[in-house]
């Protein structure tokens, strides 16, 4: 009788992580992982792993990796302390449908609910932040949960999953035997499309006079940039995006009129409460898009594209829902879809945009006189990469900015922390930016706040020679809670204004270059010392302390009272 | 808004940790538990969860898709009162001396179609089994006669009217669907 070899679990676990196709992985040892680690150490022919300097940047690394090249990003760090700090990756994660596979290591079965050292209940604790939390106690189940792991993080609308796995589940002897999952039966990832769904919502546009399309991150996870771009020029349909949805279409292509929401641009929202169709694709009607609900697109019949049921009339009643894969959702509506014009309509954007660019972008984006400003900063920089970088930002102004200002030619290049809105997730999403699409530039925006939340990364792209192009927007405040308090709490700052350390100084200390910029006449030169090679570099400019975000929709206020730029009173 | 008593029945895997992956569900949207039940479902494997909670229907919806949503529930359904068979089970404790001395002993079992489990020179115990209006009408008589001891009541069971549980079609769909 043939009895196959027994290897040790961690061993089991590295091999199954292989034969998913991992190649990078982001983490950190300790005590309760140090036997998969040390199996590691046998593959390291097999395996890129990044020694991050915190395991919260190991996962916003994971993010950035997993966004810009739509694998499942890894993460491999020990238990307690560890997991917990893993936390915030996770929940944002979640919230943004990032595909990721976060691996923790946990004390010994034996030890397990005794408080042992480093012991905590990371299922139970990530168990609402993930698509699947799952603890592995016995070595022969590390194949089936690896698999299933992949399965379900990358299937469907994508997401996180938890692997807990105990150390002794890591040194005991196992055969391995890998087979892929390719179904769970509790778990059907993308509904079968419903041809009276897409009959529906193809009768609506083609009725529809005044179309409106509203672009979410589904149209990038799915893949669907082309059949979407054939479907909004098919029937010459304007459309928008989310956050998350930026770079799904290209920044010039004619029909894309801009950016949705809270800071987005005037057009867009105001068009929302105008427009009689309004198609929603791979999109959540987050409150940022939104606004007021009782005041949004009261006068349009709503077409809902999405895999996720849940996300059907969870905030926005949808009168014509379709469900599946947006790729083929669309691919299966085009044929239906009439040529249209809609030349009217799509002409009635002009004098939205023309008002918000003598108003705003003018002075924010090409300002002769006065302190150098956000946008401009964030212009030059796109410029000069030709609009073809990937961009990654941290939170707050510098993110709303970049997302206004920054310019795409190519899809899966925006990486930003939307839905839960992580300062900090700038540095370390950019690294993973980089280490996913290693050959295009990675221009990372970060307020001088954010960038001190997750600073200590600096080490891991001096180690890895990770070439990221970190602007800090330096105006030494917290920003938008500055921008907050000056427009609803009085101006009284507190506690916003920030004595920030010498930037260039710190980077110095890593051995990573950079200049700090202060003259408007200094700008250009800067940027194009910083793009003339494939080096990491830190770029600070210090920018108009009392710059605001404009247009803005305040909190509970209609898209249709998007102000330009007076005070509330 | 009215709020209307739903009764959530769930269909899952058997596996560690899904009570907890469903009541955050509740949690996060500030929702009371009015009545909860756990047992194996008459497929083999697979358990069966019944809540019930006062809502609209609105958010009772929005629950049970988000339910629906983790990777080990099978299909989460619900309903309201009409469209089920449903029971309740109450047990109630009283002294013995004060249930003789009432003196209607009889009475009160063909009244409530009470069964006795138990009975010593201490205590009786009395089993009723209905909906949650008529146990709480047969408790607040008792403690206002001779008094209640210890009272329990189980959660909700239901059963829907229609002929087989609603998860075999959906599992035979996904079988032949799939061939697994």
């Amino acid at each position: 009788m043939e009895t196959k070899t027994k290897i040790t679990g961690a061993e089991a676990f590295i091999r199954s992580l292989l034969s998913e196709g991992v190649d990078t992985i982001f983490g950190y040892p300790g005590g309760a992982i140090m036997p998969v680690f040390d199996a590691l150490y046998d593959f390291d022919k097999h395996v890129n792993h990044i020694l991050t300097r915190h395991e919260q940047g190991a996962t916003h690394a994971a993010q950035g990796y997993a966004r810009v090249s739509g694998k499942v990003g890894v993460c491999l760090i020990t238990s307690g302390p560890a997991a917990t700090n893993a936390v915030t990756g996770i929940s944002d994660a979640m919230l943004d449908s990032t595909p990721m596979v976060v691996v923790t290591g946990q004390v010994g079965t034996a030890l397990l609910g005794t408080d042992a050292f480093q012991e905590i209940d990371v299922v139970g604790i990530t168990q609402p932040v993930t698509k699947w939390a799952y603890q592995i106690r016995k070595a022969e189940d590390i194949a089936w949960a690896v698999a299933r792991a992949f399965y379900i993080a990358r299937s469907g609308r994508p997401g996180p999953v938890v692997l807990d796995i105990t150390k002794s589940a890591q040194f005991e002897k196992v055969e391995f035997d890998y087979k892929p999952c390719t179904f769970i039966r509790s778990y059907l990832p993308i509904p079968e499309i419903n041809p009276a769904q897409i009959e529906e919502a193809a009768r609506l546009i083609n009725q529809a006079k005044k179309p409106f399309a509203l672009v979410g991150q589904g149209v990038v996870l799915s893949g669907a940039e082309k059949e979407l771009k054939t479907l909004l020029e098919k029937a010459n349909i304007p459309a928008a995006w989310t956050l998350l949805g930026a770079s799904a279409m290209a920044s010039d292509f004619p029909l894309n009129k801009g950016f949705l929401g809270m800071h987005g641009n005037v057009g867009p929202n105001i068009k929302t409460n105008e427009c009689d169709v309004l198609i929603a694709i791979g999109m959540r009607f987050d409150d940022r898009v939104t606004g007021d609900l009782s005041r949004y697109a009261k006068q349009a019949k709503i077409i809902h594209f999405d895999i996720d049921i849940s996300e059907i009339s969870k905030n926005v009643k949808a009168d014509a829902p379709v469900l599946g894969n947006a790729k083929e959702t669309l691919a299966a509506i085009i044929d239906k879809i009439q040529p249209a014009k809609h030349t009217e309509w799509i002409e009635s954007f002009n004098e939205y945009d023309d008002r918000e660019f003598e108003k705003i972008i003018l002075k924010e984006v090409y300002p002769t006189t006065g302190e150098i400003t956000m946008g401009e900063v964030i212009h030059k920089v796109t410029e000069a990469t030709n609009n073809k970088a990937i961009l990654v930002t941290d939170v707050g102004q510098n993110q709303m900015m970049a997302a206004r200002y920054f310019k795409f030619t190519e899809t899966r290049s925006m990486v930003t922390s939307g839905g839960l809105g992580t300062m900090g997730f700038g540095i370390p999403a950019a690294m993973g930016a980089k280490m996913g699409a290693p050959e295009r530039t990675v221009c990372m925006f970060s307020g001088d706040g954010g960038f001190q939340m997750t600073i200590q990364e600096l080490g891991t792209i001096m180690q890895e020679q990770i070439g990221v192009k970190m602007i800090i927007l330096n105006n030494h405040f917290l920003g938008m809670v500055r921008q907050w308090q000056e427009m609803f709490f009085e101006e009284r700052y507190s506690f916003t204004k920030m004595q920030n350390p010498d930037f260039i100084a710190i980077a110095k200390a890593y051995k990573i270059d950079g200049t700090e910029v202060h003259e408007r006449e200094n700008l250009d030169a800067a940027i194009a010392d910083m793009l003339k090679d494939d080096k990491p570099y830190l770029l600070v400019v210090d920018v108009e302390m009392n710059g605001m975000v404009y247009p803005m929709i305040p909190t509970g206020a209609s898209v249709s009272d998007i102000l330009l730029e007076t005070k509330i009173n | 808004m009215e709020k209307t008593l739903y009764t959530i029945t769930i269909f899952s895997e058997n596996t560690v940790g899904l009570l907890g992956q469903i009541t955050i569900i509740f949690t996060r949207r500030g929702l009371n538990i009015e009545t909860l039940s756990v047992s194996p479902s008459a497929i083999k494997g697979i358990h069966k969860f019944t809540v019930t909670l006062y809502s609209t229907e609105e958010v009772v919806r929005k629950v049970v898709q988000q339910i629906d949503k983790r990777i080990d529930i099978l299909k989460s359904y619900y309903n309201t009162d009409e469209e089920l068979v449903f029971q309740e089970i109450a047990l109630y404790k009283v002294a013995t001396e004060k249930f003789l001395e009432k003196g209607s002993v009889e009475e009160l079992i063909r009244k409530y179609h009470v069964r006795i489990l138990e009975m010593n020179n201490d205590f009786v115990v009395l089993q009723k089994a209905g909906h949650y209006d008529e146990t709480q009408k047969m408790f607040d008589e008792l403690s206002e006669t001779i008094g209640v001891l210890q009272f329990i009541r189980s959660g909700r069971v239901a059963i829907t009217r229609s002929k087989v549980e609603r998860l075999s079609d959906m599992l035979s769909g996904i079988q032949e669907k799939f061939g697994k």
